[in-house]
């Protein structure tokens, strides 16, 4: 541990003027003391200046994102009003008690974690396979790529609203096309099942482009004498792929299965715009599609109980502890070798500047 | 532009087919090379499937313009309407009128504009010092600010309301911007491109002339660090445009953002449906207007790195 570090200049950052100097004269004091002036100084430009650099983020990360998160455990074990949030009175884990026996908790997980898999699961297997398909060399590669890259610029609000119309029952553009199957109208908003699929085609829509180019820069990184080799022994183009494409991008997929959870843990804005007023917020009229995004909103600012609101945050900061802890454990198990840790695989890549 | 002359064979073994592996292949665009990695030729089914997901991709905002360009009883007719109508321009002025969403608009561009140049500026700064300044601590400490990554923001929603309350900033503009001025993930994306592309000799050659680190950042890296940061800007500023769960609760519909006002119209304030659809189209204009511009920039920074807020 280092800890010996000399602090950081805690004033802020150093205002960016193009002629920062700060009373250093350059060349041009011969006089000795000058000399070892100049000396201590750049001694101590060269020691704390890293520090003051790298120290706006950690201030502002503290103070904004750290502790926020550790005072809502303390606020989790405290009855907090809305109206009265200054007043806090202590009940220690009674919050988290009533919230395990409490039905709506456990409808909200569930939701979450049902929509979490409909949507996450099709989602990075179009996105592998749209990855594989833009792989291969194309005319207009480029526009394919921005193309499907273009839900991902699409405002969550505008295209909840946009999706919520083409579900809509009586005459959404869906349940059109569907009648031409036979099929008769589809109520999306009120039952269980096609809400929650609704709800996950909006997130599908938006994600799958983004994961397909971020596997898509993975295979590009893979060295193509591997497909050589694997061709000259006889491998099919299926075989490639399941044998040298997926190992050598599996790192990436980590990342967007870890990624994706999280994104699903936090699923808010779709449910509550989908549901279009009211029915928004309590994820429905049966809270059929009530995440837990939705359930915390709903304790602290329409239910005014801030204390129980933080129970939930915290309850899901704790299941996506427990599913990053799975899932090391379940790659340790698969490989037999001990897993590592999903880390953004960077290629090193001598990046030419982009053409303005 | 490369042409491959190479005739391609259809083997029926398919090995690798003959192009040339690096025949002047160009490297002008960030990232964007194809024909990198495996250089079998798409056939007619991957064309199919590609324009198909491209169909997919697009149609919503398409159907986002016919909607908002007809009027509510056009829209909820069957068969529905696949062209666009005559009121676009009147819808959208509903729209930014009553909706709030012209306020909205130069609200999200504020708060998107702040968040984005700040996150880009102290994602350089800490990405430079992360990259090449050495310092006791400085694997610790960059392995802190992933660890960072892995902290949903949305958690401490509860504590940053009642923060917010307290230096009086409630639905103010302000609450929405500070939690979210850096971003780890910047961080990690500047220092490994500046790791790549800034050469120690630079430096050194900055330090010989007597420049401190402050003249050596504002000299020499910034000029050199313009592409990545042009890239986290776009991609930054997107994600804050978007974000919605926390300004949801911090703004209310007097000070809205562009998601905010948009909760509002599908809340049954405005019960015309092309209105509500002109709002969405009116929410979404200035981050399709910069992914027409920039598009190839923005998926060459996803590709360069992974950078998801």
């Amino acid at each position: 541990m280092a800890t010996s570090t000399p602090s950081a200049r805690t004033d802020g950052q150093p205002p960016p003027t193009p002629d920062g100097s700060t009373g250093k004269g350059g060349a041009g004091r011969g006089a000795t003391a000058g000399q070892s002036r100049r000396n201590i100084l750049h001694r101590l430009d060269v020691r704390a200046v890293p520090y003051a650099f790298i120290a706006p983020f950690f201030l502002i990360f503290g103070a904004f994102g750290l502790y926020p998160l550790i005072y809502t455990f303390w606020i989790s074990m405290h009855r907090v009003e809305l109206s009265t949030m200054d007043m806090m009175e202590w009940r220690g884990l009674a919050n988290f008690t009533e919230l395990i026996d409490d039905e709506r908790f456990w409808n909200a997980l569930t939701n979450t974690f049902t929509i979490g898999v409909i949507s996450t699961v099709p989602q990075l297997l179009m996105a592998l396979v749209l990855a594989h398909l833009l792989n291969y060399r194309l005319r207009g590669s480029t526009f394919f790529r921005v193309a499907v890259l273009t839900p991902y610029a699409t405002s969550i609000a505008a295209a909840a609203l946009v999706f919520t119309m083409l579900f809509e029952r009586d005459f959404g553009m869906i349940n059109w096309g569907l009648s031409f199957f036979g099929i008769e109208n589809v109520d999306w908003e009120n039952q269980k099942w096609p809400a929650q699929f609704a709800i996950s085609a909006i997130v599908i829509w938006r994600w799958t482009g983004y994961n397909a180019l971020l596997y898509l820069a993975a295979m590009q990184a893979i060295p193509r004498d591997l497909y050589e080799a694997a061709a000259i022994d006889g491998a099919s183009r299926w075989q490639q792929f399941r044998q040298v494409t997926i190992p050598g991008i599996s790192a990436t997929i980590v990342f967007t299965i870890v990624l994706s959870t999280i994104g699903a843990t936090q699923l808010f804005g779709e449910p509550l715009i989908f549901g279009q007023g009211p029915n928004g917020i309590s994820g429905g009229a049966d809270n059929q599609y009530q995440t837990l995004g939705l359930l915390l909103y709903e304790e602290g600012w329409k239910n005014y109980q801030m204390g129980r609101a933080a129970t939930i945050a915290w309850a899901m900061f704790l299941i996506l502890v427990l599913v990053f802890v799975l899932q090391r454990v379940a790659a340790r198990v698969k490989a037999g070798r001990p897993a590592r840790a999903a880390k953004v695989t960077k290629k090193t890549k001598s990046t030419p500047s982009a053409t303005s | 532009m490369t042409i491959d002359t190479a005739p391609v064979r259809a083997d029926a073994r398919d090995g690798a087919p003959e192009a040339p592996a690096t025949s002047g292949r160009r490297r002008t665009r960030l990232a964007l090379r194809p024909g990198a990695g495996r250089q079998h030729h798409a056939g007619p089914l991957a064309y199919l499937l590609l324009g198909l997901a491209a169909l997919v991709s697009l149609f919503p905002l398409y159907w986002t313009v016919v909607a908002a360009s007809t009027d509510n009883t056009r829209v909820s007719q069957t068969p529905p309407p696949f062209l666009p109508g005559p009121n676009l321009l009147k819808n959208l002025g509903i729209a930014w009128q009553d909706a709030a969403m012209g306020k909205a608009m130069i609200n999200s561009l504020i708060v998107a504009g702040a968040i984005a140049l700040s996150t880009v500026f102290f994602a350089t700064l800490a990405g430079f010092a992360f990259a090449k300044l050495r310092f006791r601590g400085r694997n610790l400490l960059l392995l802190l600010v992933i660890g960072t990554m892995m902290v949903p923001p949305q958690l401490g929603v509860v504590p940053l309301f009642m923060m917010m309350a307290d230096l009086g900033w409630g639905q103010t503009l302000p609450s929405v911007i500070f939690p979210t001025l850096v971003s780890a993930v910047g961080v990690f994306f500047m220092r490994q491109y500046l790791k790549e592309a800034l050469p120690d000799e630079l430096i050194e050659a900055g330090r010989l002339d007597g420049a401190h680190s402050l003249r050596i950042f504002w000299s020499i890296v910034l000029p050199i660090a313009r592409p990545p940061m042009a890239v986290l800007f776009m991609i930054t500023f997107v994600h804050a445009w978007n974000d919605f769960f926390w300004p949801f609760i911090a703004l209310d519909m007097t000070n809205p953002t562009v998601p905010v006002a948009l909760t509002q119209l599908s809340a049954g304030y405005v019960r015309d449906q092309s209105v509500i659809m002109a709002g969405a189209l009116l929410g979404t204009l200035p981050l399709l207007a910069m992914f027409i511009v920039f598009g190839r920039q923005i998926v060459g920074g996803i590709m360069q790195g992974a950078v998801k807020g």
